[in-house]
């Protein structure tokens, strides 16, 4: 293995790894204030590849009026459990974003890839609204359950909106750097640089804004947080709109990489599941480490045993288990 | 799956049922929901266009679904003997679902027509017969176009699963057969986003040609790698590859890129002296006006050519028992073995008590991906 090569794997370590960040740091916000470990990510991330690729191809992607039933149902959801006017505020979001793919020049990348992102995002606070919020206080099995299930659906939904083939999306720059002997791609820097920026985005969103504030409360003490006037519903559908936010996001930047099928999404949200164990569940830097770690132990273990890659990435969560029980073990015993 | 296709087959199902006259019983095993539904909708569109009489005697066509599921499929089989009595058995589509049912329709001497590409082996399991080019077959073919090219040398990059497996191993064959060096054998899963670094490996061993073991839009993913890294060498793919989604998917890269596939996909391209021509285009013509253009696919074939085997056998087997006895579909099986130089459109068959698969090198046919289409090249 000479520099070019490993400078290369780097690179393609390093890109997909910053995917897995973004993933990981949904999972991580949704399961802090919720509980939920977010299985069906990976699967909005699917989605909202195959709705950027059909938009560019200048069809009206079926998720939107997937979006546009699930709406029409929280509405009467509320209605059902009581509230009058306050259950129409589902509706709004969603109606601009059809009116926006049906009268807006949705077949350009420009506005495809922003559009294919707020018809996605939606999905989080709905998905929450008619799936999680009755059994918000259920133990973590059975939320996990809810979510596995709700994974096979959003995959079939998948499967009968867009066909079995997989699809790609228009890149955000085909530009390229020669930097030495190696080629930097424009759309790995562009990866990077969007995740590194969302990140910071959100550090800030988390640290100087009331609705962050509350989030973070919410994720170390919910009966604290409720005593002191936070809506735990209304933070657990915030905390669902940037998951699916950030899925949607790794989805149009990944499938401009590699096609993306209604399938694909599982195993790219597990690899993510891995970075967010790595940091335990809790701490986000650790789970950016994982994440980098996951990314560049996937290239370099393609290259040395391209038939035993997913072996070597999940295999890392042994050892990473075993450490984690071993803390949680010292810690209890002091305690 | 789509409802209406759903609707469809419970309609087909119950009018057949109420109209329980039909003197031949065919049941019909296919993977039309589940991971293998891309090929399944293939499968099951052709059965609008198969015979609803043979010899005077009306078909009656029972079509189930098995999931993609080797144990939905055995469940199904069952059913289909023990219940419905079916003469012939057509699929299943799947591989797994062929394995699994295959000992189940020998033992009840039932025919059955494997749609995968299943070896049936006679000795064994005297009841099994298949359509669909065998692997070694078809790898065969692109290996011929490597000689002539002056390949020495070919790295292979597959799938890590069954399929890579397959090729790999009919690549093995192909290459020793041909005197072609194998150098390497670089895997990638289905769901993987990337495979640089196998094509770094790939690239820094200089083979003459690269030999892909994969399938459906995945497959995009070395040649795209491959020619980013400027490897010039020769891109080669086998028949899981050829659909209209590989080059909308991969683009300009994938320019090039030759494959082998069934004579059927690319009917409207066989020269004028082919036989299959004319059969393939008659069905495509039908199948085309009913599905749309961009319907043409290589799997309706298969299901078009198990039912034509059957048709052709089904006069000689009536001659000796009336249908629905056990000795009509021993004599089914006899006149099945018998079959020769049948023309269907998925190759020419010339069965035997050795071979129940009985196609040639007819059967197969080279693409390439010629300015966005896939060209048939002689």
């Amino acid at each position: 293995m000479n520099l070019f090569v490993l400078l290369t794997l780097l690179q393609d370590g390093l890109t997909t790894g910053a995917i897995y960040l973004l993933l990981a740091v949904g999972l991580l916000i949704v399961f802090s204030v919720t509980r939920v470990i977010f299985v069906p990510q990976g699967d909005l991330l699917a989605l909202a590849a195959l709705t950027v690729a059909q938009l560019e191809a200048g069809s009206v992607p079926g998720t939107l009026w997937l979006l546009d039933a699930l709406a029409v149902l929280a509405v009467l959801a509320d209605l059902l459990a009581g509230s009058r006017w306050r259950a129409l505020r589902w509706l709004p979001v969603p109606a601009l974003v059809t009116l926006a793919t049906l009268f807006g020049p949705r077949a350009a990348a420009w506005y495809a890839m922003p559009l294919g992102l707020a018809i996605i995002t939606p999905f989080g606070p709905l998905l929450w609204r008619l799936v999680f919020r009755r059994a918000a206080g259920a133990t973590m099995l059975t939320l996990l359950i809810l979510a596995m299930a709700l994974h096979f659906v959003l995959e079939g939904a998948g499967m009968v909106l867009f066909g079995p083939d997989g699809a790609a999306t228009a890149p955000l720059t085909e530009a390229a750097f020669a930097v030495g002997p190696l080629t930097l791609s424009g759309q790995s820097l562009a990866v990077v640089g969007l995740c590194a920026a969302l990140v910071a985005l959100l550090r800030w969103f988390f640290g100087a804004t009331i609705e962050g504030k509350a989030l973070r409360a919410a994720a170390s003490d919910r009966l604290g947080a409720r005593l002191v006037g936070i809506d735990a519903a209304r933070s657990g559908g915030l905390a669902f709109a940037l998951a699916a936010f950030v899925a949607a996001l790794s989805g149009v930047l990944i499938a401009a990489l590699t096609p993306i099928g209604y399938d694909t999404g599982f195993a790219i949200g597990l690899k993510g599941f891995v970075a967010a164990i790595v940091g335990g569940l809790v701490s986000y830097p650790a789970a950016a480490a994982g994440a980098v770690l996951v990314g560049v132990l996937e290239s370099l273990g393609s290259f040395w045993a391209s038939a035993y890659r997913d072996v070597i990435v999940y295999a890392l969560l042994v050892p990473v288990l075993l450490l984690l029980s071993w803390r949680g073990r010292r810690a209890g015993e002091e305690t | 799956m789509r409802p209406s296709l759903f609707a469809a087959v419970a309609v087909v199902a119950s009018l057949a049922a109420a109209g329980a006259q039909a003197q031949i019983r065919i049941g019909a095993i296919l993977s039309i929901s589940g991971p293998g539904a891309a090929m399944g909708v293939g499968y099951k569109g052709a059965f609008d266009f198969l015979p609803a009489e043979v010899a005077g005697q009306k078909i009656e066509y029972i079509v189930r679904d098995d999931a993609t599921d080797a144990q939905t499929a055995y469940t199904i089989a069952q059913k289909l003997i023990a219940e419905d009595h079916v003469d012939a058995i057509i699929g299943p589509s799947l591989y797994s679902s062929d394995v699994a049912v295959q000992p189940l329709a020998n033992d009840a001497h039932v025919p059955m027509i494997a749609m995968a590409p299943l070896v049936p082996v006679p000795e064994k399991f005297p009841y099994s017969f298949a359509v669909a080019q065998p692997l070694s077959l078809m790898v065969a073919a692109v290996f011929r176009h490597m000689q002539a090219a002056g390949v020495k040398t070919v790295g292979f990059i597959g799938f890590s699963d069954g399929w890579g497996d397959q090729v790999h191993a009919a690549t093995v064959t192909a290459a020793a057969a041909g005197g072609i060096a194998l150098v390497a054998d670089e895997r990638y899963a289905r769901a993987d986003t990337t495979v640089q670094a196998q094509a770094l490996r790939l690239i820094a061993l200089h083979p003459d040609a690269v030999m892909m073991g994969n399938s459906a839009t995945p497959a995009v993913l070395p040649v795209v790698a491959l020619r980013r890294l400027g490897y010039r060498g020769g891109i080669y793919g086998n028949h899981g590859i050829v659909s209209p989604a590989f080059i909308r998917v991969g683009g300009a890269p994938v320019d090039g890129v030759i494959a082998d596939t069934s004579p059927v996909a690319v009917y409207d391209q066989l020269p004028d002296g082919n036989p299959i021509k004319p059969v393939a285009s008659e069905l495509m013509a039908a199948y085309t006006k009913k599905f749309g253009p961009a319907s043409v696919n290589p799997f309706a074939g298969y299901s078009y050519d198990a039912m034509l085997l059957l048709a052709n056998a089904i006069p000689a087997a009536l001659k000796v028992a009336p249908p629905g006895t056990d000795a009509f579909r021993m004599a089914l099986r006899d006149a099945m073995e018998h079959t020769h130089e049948l023309v269907g459109v998925s190759g020419i068959y010339n069965m035997s008590a050795t071979d129940h698969n009985g196609q040639d090198a007819r059967a197969a046919v080279l693409v390439e991906v010629r300015h966005g289409e896939w060209t048939a090249i002689h």
